[in-house]
């Protein structure tokens, strides 16, 4: 049961098979049962998710209830939650009670979701593989030496696990697509402006976008009915209407022109990886997508480029932790310098603190020009290679990650071995376009991901290509063992 | 480009982050290294290209001067380190 | 060595808005601490700012005002430090691309010369909050209220020449943010607080010596005591081989001196950057043309038209323009007076504005109002009453409210101006006194007051104090 569908368990609550109450207490057994093992989650808010399970059930007896109705979820704990816990997986937070709700959060709310609780994380969303915890690394489901990837580690792993049908992520420089492949589910980073920021805590401002984890395309198309739309709190939010995202599901792809990027196709790339890549490239040409070569010659920069962006903006963004209104605070500070540097040596971690200095030094008199001006600059170039390949195809195709999980341990010696594994996602978040890491397969018994790319507010058209992928496949009907 | 310890120290005051020596030796060499990743960038040519801030190219959305937020001094003050009579306290500003 | 002043300032203004700039939380003054500072206000983890739509309406109808280019496009930019009333660690200001440029303020100095002082710029940004340093336990206190309250920061060029200049600047510019609706300019409360830029350099030099900034001098004797000792500890340093170091001093007014406030300046990189949670504010054509619609008679075209219109002195022009309030008060009272401005402005100058300073009132306040004293003025102007007599009644109206023309009647304070009776009077008066007359008669003149005197007591006061004058003369010059 813990790895149907939110499609199949939506079926099951209407036709009685079960309700919300038996669902949840089912998903939250399973938590308390196995989640020592890969510690995927910091807070389990139950009694809450039990009260609001009860109401999803009486509603669906009173015959309100909707297509995500009674449904349990998990939100990575950068969503600020009313009364809840919200630590950014950092002990700079670890006392914060978030005094508001997220705006993605009350859209879930709103929706009649459960939610079970709030997911481990990479602290303030800095990192690939959820070695940056404050409360520990998360593991992987599949092999609990390898990492889930990361920042949304523990969102990932949740689902992966059959812990949650579905959780919410955030994706600054890959964080959703990223462990969303190697914990073998499906995770979409929507368009820039797509889903609301409000509520969801900064760690780079322009390139930030929450987003859905599920099993399936479907089940992520249901999600994001419920998360897109007009934020007023959020002036980056876009006001366009949302499609009925699970409307065009069943669409067929023929004649969709799907783009393969040269640069990603190279010699570089794991044979293993780019095999079952080219599978998929098949089936999706058995079904008359037609496949043409673009290229984004600029794409080698976009880990220099988001190197620069992202830890400049999160330098300012987290000047905000001072000891002063909420969160940590050093014990007895002498002074005003006192609390300022040792609240902040203290509440955060290294590889925080690593991007606070390197962002700072972006933006610093006299490296302002050479750092972020021409990281910006770079940014539009990456995003005009996108938008001329844009103009002779439909979506874009590539994999979300080179190779599989890497044991846990083996990159965080060297920051930058680990900002290397970013390479197919990051220019993605750069354009501000829409990007879903689909299952596609295992790699030495661990998975990895494709992942689709969409123009501007096209996730309809990506994840029409997801399900009609996973309605030729089953891999994302795994299951790792052990649970 | 390399930097020096002096420099990281500097940015480390910046962002009001304590570092020990042997931090600022640590870091000296990450950051270096970094920057000889980020550096990268100066592969291309880019004078003539205008930095790019957001993806779409549309204007700040003007919200309208109405009072739309009440009073929750309580509730805020709930989570703070340090309040009294209704003050965020900090050690003595002296201007 | 003689020695040239240059001072350039930047006035911040805050905003008549009902809100902060980024957030919908409340502005009025003198709250209870931190009850108008909302999660946006305190920076909590998460929010995200959103732009007043009125504050961007001040700022147009400022650079419109002032004979600026509004900027079709501007940018919010960051700048980032640390300081326990700066809640987010950064100040949302303007950069690169302020939303007003340029501009010019013509300013009048007390002999009536008038001097056009240049703008650079005006841009919006937020407030920070407020440190209490009363002690709390050896704390400091801070209330976010003001936190995020919207700013115009409205820059000079460094083209003034003296305190009296600078202070000419500042009474120019608070009158016309009021006068403008954007700000009420009460510099005690902080409204309007402004940043001194003070540098000399030899007299005929052209490059600018290195300036000082005085930080945050909110009343105009403050100004000028600041200027002036800065100039004479600038001129003192220089004179004797030293050299200006460019920094942030404070003015102490209990010890008329300026400090240094390094320790807030030092290694201050604000390491600006375009806000990225907020996109470009765009101002079109039509927003301008809706706030044009709304500019009110500015302070300078409204002294024009006093001048013209009512053929009023510099001096009074000046007066009852640098008051909106007053202005429209006079208007109104010479309307009511079937146009007498010479009298109206008399009457308000002295005795309406004298009466008021006594009772420490407004002129939104005052006890009598334009229509009544238009009515008085209109009385002495027909000969009804006299001066004199008008002030009695003023008196009375002062203390309540009343009609003017009730008034003579009731109290037959009409004055008489009928000839044979004042001439009937005045030869009594004569009459009566033989000495005086005598000596009058034999050259001394400024006995004539004291005839004149007598007849107005004589006849309390009612008679046309022209006609008095006219007839006693001749009579007594037999």
């Amino acid at each position: 049961m813990h790895y149907k569908t939110i499609a199949q368990l939506a079926n099951d609550l209407k036709n009685k098979v079960i309700s919300s109450v038996e669902l949840t207490q089912h998903f939250l057994q399973r938590i308390r049962q196995h989640d020592q093992k890969l510690n995927s989650f910091i807070t389990l808010t139950e009694e809450a998710a039990l009260i609001t399970a009860k109401k999803a059930d009486a509603a669906r007896a009173q015959g309100f209830a909707r297509p995500l109705t009674g449904i349990p979820l998990a939100h990575k704990d950068i969503f600020c939650t009313d009364g809840i816990k919200t630590s950014c997986g950092s002990k700079m937070l670890d006392k914060f009670i978030a005094p508001y709700d997220a705006t993605v959060v009350q859209q879930f709310n709103q929706a009649g979701m459960v939610m079970l609780g709030k997911t481990n994380m990479d602290e303030f969303a800095m990192g690939s593989s959820n070695e940056n915890s404050f409360y520990g690394p998360v593991k992987n489901p599949w092999h609990l030496d390898y990492v889930p990837g990361g920042s949304s580690g523990g969102s990932a792993a949740a689902v992966a696990a059959g812990f949650a049908p579905a959780s919410t992520g955030t994706d600054t420089g890959g964080s959703i697509r990223q462990p969303a492949a190697l914990c073998g589910i499906t995770g979409l980073k929507p368009t820039y402006g797509r889903v609301s920021r409000y509520g969801m805590i900064a760690f780079a401002s322009s390139l930030d976008q929450g987003g859905p984890f599920a099993r399936t395309a479907e089940d992520v198309a249901l999600l994001m009915n419920a998360m897109a739309g007009f934020d007023p709190k959020d002036s980056t939010s876009i006001d366009c209407p949302v499609p009925d995202y699970t409307a065009t599901l069943n669409h067929p792809i023929k004649g969709l022109k799907i783009g393969l990027p040269k640069e990603y196709f190279s010699e570089g790339l794991n044979p293993a990886v780019q095999k079952l890549i080219q599978d998929a490239i098949k089936i999706y040409e058995a079904q008359g997508a037609i496949i043409k070569e673009v290229a984004l010659p600029h794409t080698h920069l976009s880990g220099p480029a988001y190197y620069v962006l992202a830890p400049a903006e999160c330098s300012s963004n987290l000047a905000r932790y001072d000891g002063v209104r909420f969160g940590y605070r050093c014990e007895n500070p002498v002074n005003l310098e006192d609390l300022y540097k040792r609240t902040r040596s203290e509440g955060f971690g290294m590889e925080v603190k690593r991007r606070i200095l390197i962002g700072t030094y972006a933006l610093s008199a006299g490296f302002y020009d050479a750092y972020y001006r021409k990281a910006q600059q770079i940014r539009r170039l990456i995003r005009d290679d996108f938008t001329q390949a844009f103009a002779s195809v439909d979506v874009i195709l590539s994999p979300t990650v080179p190779a599989p999980a890497f044991k846990c341990g083996e990159k965080a010696k060297d920051p930058l071995t680990m900002y290397l594994s970013d390479i197919y996602t990051i220019a993605v978040n750069l354009a501000g376009l829409p990007g879903l890491s689909l299952p596609a397969g295992f790699v030495d018994g661990l998975p990895i991901g494709m992942q689709l790319i969409g123009k501007l507010f096209d996730e309809s058209t990506i994840l029409n290509l997801g399900h009609c992928y996973q309605q030729h496949t089953d891999w994302h009907t795994r299951t790792p063992g052990g649970f | 480009m390399s930097l020096t310890p002096e420099a990281v120290k500097k940015i480390a005051h910046l962002a009001r982050i304590e570092l020990s020596e042997a931090d600022v030796a640590h870091y000296t060499t990450q950051l270096s290294s970094i920057l000889g990743f980020v550096e990268q960038m100066n592969a291309v040519d880019t004078s003539k290209v205008a930095p790019l801030s957001h993806s779409f190219d549309m204007p700040q959305r003007l919200r309208a001067d109405v009072v739309d937020e009440e009073n929750q001094r309580d509730k805020y003050q709930q989570i703070a380190p340090a309040v009294m009579a209704g003050l965020y306290l900090v050690p003595q500003v002296i201007e | 060595m003689e020695w040239e002043t240059v001072i350039g300032l930047e006035v911040h203004a805050q905003l008549l808005t009902k809100t902060k700039i980024f957030s919908g939380a409340p502005t009025q003054f003198g709250a209870e601490p931190n009850t108008q500072a909302c999660a946006i206000d305190l920076g909590m983890p998460g929010v995200l700012p959103v732009l007043n739509a009125t504050a961007v309406n001040m700022a147009i109808k400022f650079g419109l005002a002032v004979g600026a280019t509004i900027q079709k496009e501007s940018i919010f930019a960051r700048k980032n430090y640390f300081y326990p009333d700066l809640p987010k660690g950064y100040q949302i200001s303007q950069f690169e691309l302020p939303v007003v440029s340029g501009g010019h303020l013509d300013i009048t100095l007390e002999d009536g010369v008038t001097k056009r002082v240049n703008l650079t710029r005006a841009h919006l940004e937020e407030d920070a909050g407020k440190s209490l340093h009363e002690d709390f336990n050896g704390s400091s206190g801070i209330d976010l209220n003001r936190a995020g309250t919207p700013l115009l920061e409205i820059v000079s060029e460094p083209e003034m020449r003296s305190a009296r200049e600078a202070i000419a600047y500042v009474k120019t510019l608070h009158t016309l943010v009021r006068y403008l609706g954007i700000c009420d300019g009460n510099m005690q409360e902080g409204s309007l607080r402004c940043d001194v830029n003070v540098s000399v350099r030899p007299l005929g030099q052209t490059k600018f010596g290195t300036r000082a900034e005085l930080k945050n001098i909110n009343s105009f004797r403050f100004i000028e005591r600041a200027i002036h000792y800065e100039v004479e500890r600038q001129i003192s340093i220089l004179e004797s081989g030293g050299s200006i170091i460019q920094e942030t001093r404070l003015y102490d007014p209990d010890k008329n001196e300026t400090r240094s406030m390094r320790s807030k300046e030092e290694a201050n990189d604000y390491r600006y950057f375009p806000d990225p949670d907020l996109l470009p504010l765009r101002i079109t054509e039509e927003m301008i043309l809706q706030v044009s619609a709304q500019l009110p008679e500015l302070p300078q075209q409204k002294r024009e038209r006093f001048i013209k219109d009512y053929e009023l002195s510099d001096y009074d022009a000046n007066l009852l323009v640098s008051n909106q309030d007053l202005a429209n008060f006079f208007e109104a009272t010479v309307k009511a007076s079937h146009h007498q401005p010479k009298l109206a402005v008399n009457w308000i100058s002295s005795e309406l504005l004298g009466a008021l300073n006594k009772a420490s009132l407004d002129i939104t306040e005052s006890p009598v109002s334009a229509e009544t004293l238009g009515k008085l003025v209109l009385r002495i102007a027909d000969h009804t009453i006299s001066g004199k007599i008008a002030k009695t009644i003023f008196e009375a109206l002062w203390q309540q409210a009343g009609d003017v023309d009730e008034i003579i009647e009731k109290r037959g304070l009409k004055q008489v101006t009928d000839t044979s009776a004042i001439e009937t009077l005045i030869d009594q008066v004569i009459t009566a006194n033989p000495t005086q007359t005598a000596e009058y008669r034999a050259g001394k003149d400024r006995l004539f007051g004291y005839f004149v005197g007598q007849v107005m007591k004589a006849s309390g006061g009612k008679f046309n104090p022209d006609q008095v004058n006219v007839i006693l003369k001749q009579k007594l010059q037999g």
